[in-house]
């Protein structure tokens, strides 16, 4: 070996000596004090980092219930299960869960039934879509159909169908509220995975102004709101929209039957809520 | 001033300014429509609120909606009849309007209060405001924000400066070149109404060098009747007319990012905005008709039409002999930051300097491919931007990156977007980033 290299060699592994010695110090000085329970609450959480619970991500949240600052059933992903192994980590008791939800689609007017009043060449994207000229579709309430509900879903819970309609795949979704925020129509909404009627339809227009646009839009005719139909009044009118009040009521069938257009939406699987798996 | 010395800001572009099929046209006036279409939004604010029903009898002129606030303007009716409905309607805008539609009974029977008052000029500053909000003024030039607020500055802001925009730097545009040629006196008065609100020492009027006529027959009338304006040509350059690039090639100060040409001193008004504050003030007249350039290959005859507000495209392109065959798209304003329509049953309404009709070959669209970083929108983006890294950043939803690299001063201009060899819709972009970065600011508090 060239001599020459032995005091670069000295002079070097003395460097990092020193530098690793100065880390060590900096580690033990400046310590943070980290609550064990977070770590063990991130373990618990989907890790999806939804945004669902109102913090920015899973650590964010973990942070937020070790501290106190959030209740343990926020995170909407993890459901039951999840709130109770938190809790029981934070020695809480009695977390009660709120009534299991799951996204739907409030428009019914896609390709074949929706009007569009131009040909749009834009950037796919609702958000960008909406910013020309109100929007392509006729209907300044209906869906866009460019997808960035499915795009922005985390749990990939949505798809586009071929009509140009988005579709919730109940099973998936996880009821964190994601597409809500994101559709800039207000057409997805959260409802209780009890009720399995719902309204295809958030027009605020009436009559001429929604056939003219829509063959499947509710037009307030108001047929749904008679005594005929909904005599325990499950459904009263709210400006030009229907809006359903006890949520089981049988009638809601009747209404399905007797809407002369056809808006109102049986939910897909009608069924029992479900856990969501495990991630 | 001897010779035409143009001053010009930095940036910008050249497009063909396509003017020569009306800039030679006199204004001619369109007939009266059989019915109009009045809506309560026609100006950046507050709308405004109907106080007609269907069914009442109009006089022309009449208020027909009261201003929803201090940022808002009354709409007028533009013609006498009857008030048919009072619905939503078709808007230039996009979206449908709230709109009151008077069917016309042919006899344009106008309030009686629209009168010449001969001392106008001795009326005090209030009374000329309340004039300019009642007639309903809102910037002619497209912008339509109200014209009194801008004559209101807060009494923090001293104003030194009035700037009477003349430029019309959007191609086929000439509604305001033919303003200047066929009612300058207007604009001069207008312009000593403004000094006088404004109580300002200087007050210039910009025009390009393109409008040499426009520029002698000012220039003319300003030196005959003594008054201490002056006319400034202007380089011919597009976005010449925005108004922090006129503050800057007329006064040379640089209004800063977000903020308002009040902030430097200045205050700009649009030549038309100016001919209609004059007749606010010395005739009580109301904003109820414009001049509207009907341009472009789609239209059998081209013109320069002084039109009722609430006249609907397809009367008005009737008017102008039909559209061609081949038509492939309308756009209310100029190529450049005018607004593609979708309904011909939209209404003219204030701020509709003109419509441009493209045939199919000249609205066709260029495949968009992928950025090789040429430079050229930095080098046009008027405002000193990069539009390249806007368009990145929004195509990759890092809406705060955008917003640190200043997305919010974009005007909209569309220069980029002109010179982009990759056809890349930057301005589309920079659209959408700027309400993603809005929507996230309102949440943030
Ligand atoms: S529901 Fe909303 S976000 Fe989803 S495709 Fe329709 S408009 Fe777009
Ligand atoms: S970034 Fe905005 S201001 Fe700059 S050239 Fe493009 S459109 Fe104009
Ligand atoms: S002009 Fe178009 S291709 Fe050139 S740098 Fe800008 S975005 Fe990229």
């Amino acid at each position: 070996m060239d001599p020459l290299f032995i005091p670069s060699i000295i002079a070097l592994g003395g460097m990092g000596l020193l530098f690793g010695a100065g880390l060590a110090f900096a580690a033990k000085k400046f310590a943070v004090e980290v609550d064990p329970r977070v770590a063990q609450i991130i373990e618990i959480l989907p890790g999806a980092n939804c945004g669902s619970c109102g913090r920015p991500g899973c650590s964010a949240y973990a942070e937020a219930v070790s501290s106190g600052a959030l209740p343990p059933n926020r995170c909407t992903p993890g459901g039951k299960n999840v709130a109770e192994r938190i809790s029981s980590i934070l020695g809480l008791v009695g977390v009660e869960m709120e009534e299991p939800k799951v996204a739907v689609v409030q428009c019914q007017g896609g390709k074949n039934e929706a009007v569009e009043k131009y040909l749009y060449e834009g950037i796919h994207d609702c958000n960008a879509a909406v910013l020309i000229g109100g929007g392509l579709k006729g209907c300044q309430y209906g869906c866009l159909g460019l997808g960035s509900c499915v795009k922005a879903c985390p749990f990939d819970a949505m798809y586009m169908n071929d009509n140009g309609l988005p579709v919730v795949i109940e099973d998936k979704c996880t009821a964190c509220g994601i597409c809500v925020s994101t559709c800039p129509r207000g057409i997805m909404r959260l409802i209780s995975r009890n009720q399995n009627v719902f309204l295809g339809c958030v027009s605020q227009e009436k009559l001429k102004a929604v056939k003219s646009v829509c063959t499947v839009g509710c037009f307030a005719c108001k047929i749904c709101v008679t005594p005929k139909v909904t005599p325990s009044e499950a459904i009263v009118m709210e400006g030009n929209l229907p809006v359903i009040k006890d949520i089981q009521n049988s009638e809601l069938y009747e209404a399905v039957k007797k809407c002369p257009a056809g808006s109102y939406v049986i939910r897909e699987k009608s069924k029992i809520p479900v856990e969501p798996e495990q991630v | 001033m001897g010779f035409l010395k143009s001053k010009s800001f930095s940036g910008g572009i050249h497009p063909p300014d396509s003017k020569k099929g009306t800039d030679q046209k006199a204004i001619e006036k369109c007939p009266l429509p059989p019915f109009v279409v009045i809506p309560v939004q026609q100006h950046i604010g507050a709308p405004s609120k109907p106080i007609v029903q269907k069914g009442d009898q109009v006089l022309s002129g009449q208020p027909v909606t009261e201003s929803g606030g201090f940022v808002s303007v009354p709409s007028h009716a533009s013609i006498s009849g009857t008030v048919t409905a009072v619905e939503m309607r078709p808007h230039p805008l996009g979206a449908p309007v709230l709109s009151i539609v008077i069917e016309s009974d042919g006899q344009d029977n106008r309030v009686p209060d629209i009168a010449y008052q001969d001392d106008y000029l001795n009326l005090d500053k209030k009374e000329m405001l309340a004039r300019v909000q009642s007639a309903g003024l809102a910037g002619l030039g497209g912008a339509t924000f109200p014209t009194h607020v801008k004559l209101s500055p807060p009494p923090d802001k001293t104003i030194e400066i009035l700037i009477i925009n003349g430029v019309e730097c959007e191609p086929y545009l000439t509604s305001d070149h033919r303003l200047m040629l066929e009612q300058a006196e207007k604009i001069v008065s207008g312009m000593q109404l403004l000094v006088k609100i404004l109580g300002v020492k200087k007050a210039y009027i910009g025009i390009e060098k393109n409008k040499p006529d426009a520029i002698r027959i000012m220039q003319g009338l300003i030196a005959k009747s003594g008054l201490p304006y002056a006319v400034v040509p202007l380089h011919v350059k597009y976005p010449q007319g925005a108004e922090k690039q006129l503050i800057k090639a007329i006064t040379g100060r640089t209004v800063p990012a977000g903020r308002l040409p009040m902030d430097v001193g200045c205050v700009v008004q649009n030549v038309g905005t100016a001919a209609a504050v004059y007749d606010a003030i010395a005739f009580r007249q109301p904003l109820i008709e414009r001049v509207v350039t009907v341009t472009g290959k789609g239209v059998k005859e081209t013109k320069n039409v002084l039109t009722r507000i609430g006249t609907p495209f397809s009367y008005l392109f009737e008017f102008c002999g039909g559209l061609a065959e081949d038509t492939g798209k309308i756009i209310m304003g100029g190529p450049m930051m005018g607004l593609a329509q979708s309904s011909l049953e939209a209404p003219v309404i204030k701020g509709t300097s003109g419509l441009l009709v493209l045939n199919e070959h000249d609205s066709r669209r260029f495949k968009e491919s992928v950025c090789i970083s040429c430079a050229r929108c930095i080098d046009v983006c008027p405002m000193g931007l990069l539009p390249k890294m806007l368009g990145a950043y929004v195509k990759a939803e890092y809406f705060d990156a955008a917003k640190k690299h200043n997305i919010l001063d974009c005007i909209e201009c569309g220069s980029c977007a002109y010179v982009c060899p990759a056809h890349i819709n930057l301005v589309h972009l920079i659209k959408y980033g700027k309400s993603q970065v809005i929507k996230s600011m309102k949440k943030a508090g």
